[in-house]
C-alpha cells in the first residue's frame, strides 16, 4: 500500500506470531529497544490454528514478568491484524510509538552492564533513540 | 461385652436414648461448660464433648469431660484422627478411662482448612475406622494397637462412630456403616438430619442389612435458630443437605427460633414413631445449649430413665 | 515425576542482591517437563534478572547451562570449570538438584529457583496434579489405581469421609474425592467386596515417617 509509517519501527519477519519466544522479546529489551509489539493474524485465521492464541499468551506471560522485575510490561503488546491491513499496521504503529514515548525510553538502555550476547550494552551517546522492534 | 457406660445400659435395655453435644470453650475456664452441663443434666443420658471442631482450637474433649463428670452428666468423648497419632491417641483414652470416661466416639474429624490453624501439619495416622477396630480390640483382647498385650486395667469404653447418610456415594454410605460395625462399633450418631426422605430411604438399606440388630443409631437433629443458620449449612458444609423448603419456612416463620425447635421437636417425634431401627437421637444444639431442655421435654422424652 | 514451581523472581533477586556474577543451572529431566527449570525457563530467568539489576544499576553478570540432570554427579561434572569465578549458583533444579550442587561445590552459595512441590503428573498441557503420596508402601492394587495416601486429602484407607458430597472433597470443588473414584473404580472392576475389607493402620516407618530412605540395588553396585 506504500503508507508511510514511523521510521523507529524494526521489523523482524517470523512464519507465525506462535513462533514467538520469551526470550527474543526480553533479549530485544536488553538490547535497547524502546518497545516491542507483536502483530499476529485475526483470532481464527492462524494457518496453523491457534498459533497466534498462544502467541498472545506468550505476550501476556512476559508482560508479567516486566512488570514483576519493575521495567513494566506496557512496553510490550500483541495485536491481531491480518496481512491485508496496511492502514491498520499503520495505526498501530502509530499507537506503539506514542505509547512508548509516554514511557520514554528504555530506563536500561544507559546502564553499563552484560547483555544477552555477552557483551557490554551501548550507551546513547549517539542520541538515537533504540526504537521499536 | 458390657462396659460401664450408662449410656450402653440405657440402649441396651431397649429404651430411647438421648444425647446432647457441649462444645468447649475457645479459653481456659470450664465455668460455661459447667453451668451447661448443670442445666442439661436432667434431661440426657450422656453428652459429646466435641474434638476441636471444625478444627478450631477449644478446651480438650477429655478435660471437658472431667468438668462435665464432675457436673453430673456421663460424658462422651470425641476423638478425632486429625490431631493426634496412635501413640497419643491411646494415651489420651487411657488416661481419659482413668478419669472417669466410658464412652468414646470416633471420627476422622474435619479438615485443619476450616480452621483458625489452617497452616498446621494434620496427622491423620490412622483412619476412623481403624480407631474403632483397635480400641475395641484394646477392650476384648487387651492389647495395645501394636498388639503388645496390656497387662491389667484396660481401658474398656463403650464405642461409638458416626454414620452421615447425606453425603456421597449414597449406595456405599451404608455398607461403611456395615464395615463399622464390624470394625466394633457399638452405637452410632448420625449427622443432623434435614433431609427426612433421604435418611428414612437410607434407614431402609440399614434394615435390610440388619444393621439395626447389631449397632445402636442415634439420630442427629439440630435446632436452627433462623433462615440464615440454614443457607450457611447448605452452601458451605460439606456433606449435609438441607432442603430448600425447610430455609423457606424459617424465612417465613414469625418467631424463628421458635420455628427452628418446632421444626426439631417435629422430627424427633416423627423419626420416633416412623422409622423403625433408630434408638435414639442425638441433639446438636450448636451454641444453643439452653434449647436442649424444652426440645427433650416437648418431644415426650422426659424424663430420663434412671440408671444405677 | 517431579513438579516444581518457579520462586518469584523477586525472591530469587533477594537471595544474590550482593553477587555480581552468577551461574544459572537448569534441568532437561522432570522440570522440563514441567516448564519450571529447563534450559528456556533458565535463560528467561538469567534475562529477567539482568534487567532487573540493570535498573536498580547494579549489573549482573550471568552464565547459564543445563545439565542433563543434577541429579547425578556424573552430569554436574560439567559444572566444574564455570564455578570457578562465580558468587553465586542459582540451581532450576528440583530440591534434589540444588542439594547437589551445594554438596560438590561447597565453597559456593547455592540457591534454588524453585520451589519442590509434589510428584505427579500432567492431567492437560500446562496442568500438573500430584498423585503419589511417596508411602514406599504401594496400596494401589487396593484401590482400583487411585492413591488414597495423597489424593485423600485425610489419607484414609477405609474412605470415603462424612464431608465427601457430589464427588468432591471437603476442602475444596475443586479437588475430586479420591474414595468417591475408588468406589466408581472398583464398582466397574466388579471388586466392591474388596472395599469391605477393613485395611490395617499404614507402617509409616516406609514413608518420610521413618526418616530419611534409601533404596540399593546391590547387584550393579561397583565399589
Amino acid at each position: 500500500m506504500r503508507l508511510q509509517y514511523a521510521s523507529n519501527v524494526r521489523i523482524v519477519e517470523m512464519p507465525c506470531s506462535g513462533t514467538i519466544d520469551h526470550r527474543v522479546i526480553l533479549h530485544a529489551f536488553e538490547d535497547g529497544a524502546d518497545g516491542v509489539f507483536v502483530a499476529g493474524c485475526m483470532e481464527g485465521d492462524c494457518h496453523f490454528l491457534k498459533g497466534n492464541i498462544r502467541g498472545k499468551k506468550r505476550v501476556n506471560h512476559v508482560k508479567q514478568i516486566l512488570d514483576e522485575i519493575g521495567f513494566g510490561g506496557e512496553r510490550v503488546e500483541f495485536f491481531n491484524l491480518s496481512a491485508a491491513q496496511g492502514q491498520r499496521f499503520a495505526e498501530i504503529v502509530k499507537e506503539m510509538t506514542e505509547r512508548i514515548m509516554k514511557l520514554g525510553p528504555n530506563p536500561i538502555k544507559a546502564v553499563r552492564g552484560h547483555t544477552s550476547c555477552g557483551g557490554m550494552s551501548p550507551t546513547s551517546t549517539d542520541g538515537k533513540e533504540g526504537g521499536i522492534a | 461385652m458390657k462396659t460401664e457406660s450408662k449410656l450402653q445400659q440405657i440402649l441396651d435395655n431397649g429404651q430411647f436414648g438421648v444425647t446432647a453435644e457441649i462444645g468447649p470453650p475457645k479459653h481456659s475456664s470450664s465455668e460455661g461448660m459447667r453451668h451447661h452441663a448443670h442445666m442439661l443434666k436432667e434431661h440426657v443420658d450422656a453428652t459429646n464433648i466435641t474434638d476441636n471442631q471444625t478444627a478450631i482450637v477449644r478446651l480438650s474433649s477429655i478435660a471437658a469431660g472431667v468438668h462435665i463428670l464432675d457436673s453430673g452428666i456421663e460424658p462422651i468423648v470425641q476423638m478425632t484422627c486429625r490431631d493426634r497419632n496412635r501413640i497419643a491417641m491411646q494415651s489420651d483414652l487411657m488416661g481419659a478411662y482413668s478419669l472417669g470416661m466410658r464412652n468414646v466416639l470416633c471420627l476422622s474429624g474435619d479438615h485443619q482448612k476450616f480452621g483458625n490453624h489452617p497452616t498446621s501439619k494434620n496427622v491423620y495416622d490412622v483412619d476412623s475406622m481403624q480407631l474403632i477396630q483397635l480400641l475395641r480390640r484394646m477392650r476384648d483382647e487387651k492389647k495395645f494397637f501394636s498388639g503388645e498385650e496390656i497387662k491389667e486395667h484396660e481401658p474398656r469404653f463403650f464405642i461409638g462412630a458416626v454414620a452421615n447418610p447425606f453425603a456421597d456415594p449414597f449406595e456405599y454410605r451404608v455398607a461403611r456403616l456395615e464395615k463399622k460395625v464390624e470394625a466394633g462399633a457399638e452405637f452410632i450418631q448420625t449427622q443432623c438430619i434435614f433431609d427426612m426422605e433421604r435418611f428414612e430411604r437410607f434407614m431402609e438399606m440399614v434394615r435390610a442389612r440388619g444393621i439395626d440388630e447389631r449397632v445402636h443409631i442415634l439420630a442427629g437433629v439440630t435446632p436452627l435458630k433462623g433462615w440464615r443458620a440454614a443457607k450457611y449449612i447448605q452452601n458451605n458444609v460439606s456433606g449435609m443437605i438441607v432442603p430448600e423448603e425447610l430455609v423457606q419456612r424459617l424465612k417465613n416463620a414469625e418467631d424463628p427460633k421458635k420455628e427452628g425447635v418446632d421444626i426439631c421437636i417435629e422430627q424427633i417425634k416423627y423419626i420416633k414413631e416412623n422409622i423403625k431401627g433408630v434408638h435414639g437421637v442425638h441433639i446438636m444444639a450448636i451454641a444453643w445449649e439452653e434449647v436442649v431442655p424444652e426440645i427433650v421435654e416437648r418431644s415426650g422424652l422426659y424424663p430420663r430413665p434412671k440408671v444405677n | 515425576m517431579i513438579i516444581a514451581q518457579q520462586k518469584p523472581v523477586k525472591d530469587i533477586a533477594a537471595m544474590i542482591s550482593d553477587c555480581n556474577k552468577v551461574l544459572f543451572v537448569g534441568c532437561a529431566g522432570c522440570v522440563t517437563v514441567c516448564l519450571a527449570g529447563g534450559e528456556k525457563e533458565t535463560e528467561i530467568l538469567a534475562s529477567s534478572l539482568r534487567i532487573m539489576r540493570k535498573l536498580e544499576h547494579k549489573p549482573i553478570e550471568t552464565v547459564t547451562f543445563t545439565a542433563t540432570r543434577q541429579c547425578d554427579p556424573e552430569y554436574i561434572v560439567a559444572l566444574d570449570n564455570m564455578v570457578q569465578e562465580v558468587d553465586a549458583i542459582v540451581s532450576l533444579a528440583c530440591g534434589v538438584g540444588v542439594q547437589y550442587l551445594a554438596e560438590r561445590f561447597k565453597d559456593k552459595w547455592v540457591v534454588p529457583a524453585l520451589d519442590t512441590k509434589f510428584i505427579g503428573g500432567a492431567t492437560e498441557h500446562g496442568v500438573w496434579e500430584e498423585k503419589c503420596g511417596l508411602c514406599g508402601d504401594c496400596v494401589l492394587h487396593l484401590t482400583g489405581g487411585i492413591c488414597p495416601i495423597i489424593r485423600c486429602s485425610k489419607s484414609i484407607l477405609n474412605g470415603p469421609c462424612g464431608g465427601s458430597q457430589y464427588g468432591k472433597c471437603e476442602i475444596s470443588k475443586d479437588v475430586d474425592c479420591a474414595w468417591q473414584l475408588i468406589y466408581d473404580r472398583m464398582t466397574a472392576l466388579g471388586k466392591l467386596d474388596k472395599l469391605m475389607e477393613i485395611q490395617p493402620p499404614k507402617d509409616w516407618t516406609k514413608s518420610r515417617d521413618g526418616g530419611p530412605r534409601r533404596a540399593v540395588r546391590e547387584d550393579v553396585m561397583i565399589g
